[in-house]
């Protein structure tokens, strides 16, 4: 079952994301193919979500899957999941480009915990909507907080200064809701 | 030096990229130590990863995926993309390199904190010198106003014979310190209700008050290690009888006075 797994949990197969890095290692076209159908939504949604435009959130798409073919072994199958993973540079590279910085972010330097599998798609829905219940689930000013944080990139001291909250509480607020998104998977 | 709990309080910001400057490198640091961050720091990407996921929906547009099929069709394996694969060769001969590079950083970093040991140690000795110089000097200034405010003090001023005793002063004024000492001796004794008023007078400009007092029973007073008024500069000191209380200005005749650079 191709769950998101965090290091407490089993680790689920993940031949299938580790595969098709292999196939794309020896230079396989269709494999970049299959692994674009299966990623290119989250990659596009987050980068989208953050920069507010279309033409933009495609080229980081373009970008980051450009990135994989050309380095391939960036991702360690072993060390993390492939959809946690693209999600988060995705997130990084589309903070950098709405603060019109240079990427900062290097693809091999994002490690994320746990392993998953998210080939078939019934499976991706699934996580998907257990994401969005565990926010729906959370009190406006924790999911707030978290929005602000991950999809405006703004600092914990920003967060604080824009909703008159103390810096503490904001910080509080973050940890926790990240904790709460955890448990729904534990 | 921060302590593990004030690292693991940034964990989220560094995991955002959100930290900077000096506050990036410190977390760095602290990490490459610090096991049980990095597994914090792996879990909460994977929520962060999660986070992401709940914003997935729009497709990307087909165009999109043809751009990357044609662009990678013209990238065949094994053929270098300028700056990225140059990084990614970089990157892997540093992997290769990583363990002898711990090594030489620990040991540049054993050398560096041997010599900044030193260098504490040779700051304490230096620091410790001072102190017990100070000390001394401390010990003689207090044993100096030991006799200067002792009730018993005689002061005795010395006066050509014959000559009838006339109160007196000396001020010791310190520009750099705005700080005085005053010494007067001979003073006649004040109504009650009165004190002697010290006064400073600017080259240019009216008295400043500069404090009051009143001499013991031998004519004897001292106002030690005293304040000046702030933002005056001070060419004349003068001492008149004015209401215990100070006035704003003199409104008796000047007792004694001695001006700067005269008489020295």
């Amino acid at each position: 079952m191709g769950m998101i797994e965090h290091p407490d949990m089993p680790h689920a197969d993940t031949s299938g994301d580790t595969r098709l890095i292999a196939r794309i290692r020896a230079g396989d076209q269709g494999a970049m193919s299959e692994l674009y159908d299966r990623y290119s939504s989250v990659v596009y949604g987050v980068a989208l979500r953050v920069l507010q435009d279309a033409a933009a959130a495609e080229d980081i798409l373009q970008d980051i899957f450009l990135q994989l073919w050309r380095r391939p072994d960036a991702f360690d199958g072993s060390r993390g999941s492939m959809v946690a993973w693209l999600a988060v540079i995705a997130r990084h590279r589309a903070i950098d480009r709405l603060r019109k910085r240079r990427p900062e972010t290097d693809i091999e330097e994002v490690v994320i915990a746990g392993t998953t599998d998210l080939r078939d798609e019934a499976e991706r829905t699934l996580v998907i909507e257990k994401v969005r219940s565990a926010l729906g689930e959370m009190n406006e000013d924790q999911r707030k907080a978290l929005e602000m944080a991950y999809f405006q990139g703004l600092t914990h001291s920003e967060i604080a200064e824009k909703t008159g909250e103390p810096l503490g509480t904001i910080k509080t607020r973050i940890r926790s809701g990240l904790q709460a998104l955890r448990a729904r998977f534990a | 030096m921060r302590t593990h709990e004030q690292f693991a309080d940034e964990l989220a910001l560094y995991a955002l990229n959100e930290l900077q400057g000096s506050d990036l490198q410190e977390f760095e640091q602290h990490l490459e130590r610090c096991a049980s961050c990095r597994r914090e720091l792996q879990a909460m990407r994977a929520d962060l990863g999660l986070l992401g996921l709940s914003v997935v929906g729009p497709k990307p547009p087909a165009r999109s995926k043809e751009r990357l099929m044609r662009a990678i069709a013209a990238e065949p394996r094994g053929v270098p993309a300028p700056a990225v694969v140059q990084t990614s060769g970089r990157r892997s001969f540093w992997l290769a390199w990583i363990p002898a590079a711990i090594a030489l950083a620990l040991l540049v970093f054993a050398i560096s904190l041997r010599q900044s040991n030193q260098a504490l140690h040779d700051q304490l000795a230096e620091l410790r010198n001072r102190y017990n110089d100070q000390k001394v000097q401390l010990a003689q200034a207090q044993e100096n106003m030991k006799l200067l405010l002792a009730p018993d003090a005689i002061h005795v001023s010395l006066t050509p014979q014959n000559a009838s005793r006339h109160p007196s002063a000396t001020a010791i004024f310190s520009p750099s310190q705005n700080r005085m000492t005053l010494m007067a001796s001979n003073l006649p004794p004040v109504p009650p209700g009165k004190a002697y008023e010290l006064w400073v007078i600017p080259p240019m400009g009216a008295p400043v008050n500069a404090g009051v007092f009143k001499p013991d029973a031998h004519g004897n007073a001292m106002m030690l290690d005293h304040p000046m008024p702030i933002g005056v500069e001070p060419k004349t000191f003068a001492v008149t009888v004015e209401d215990e209380a100070g006035s704003d200005k003199p409104t008796t005749p000047i007792v004694i006075a001695g001006t700067m650079g005269e008489g020295q």
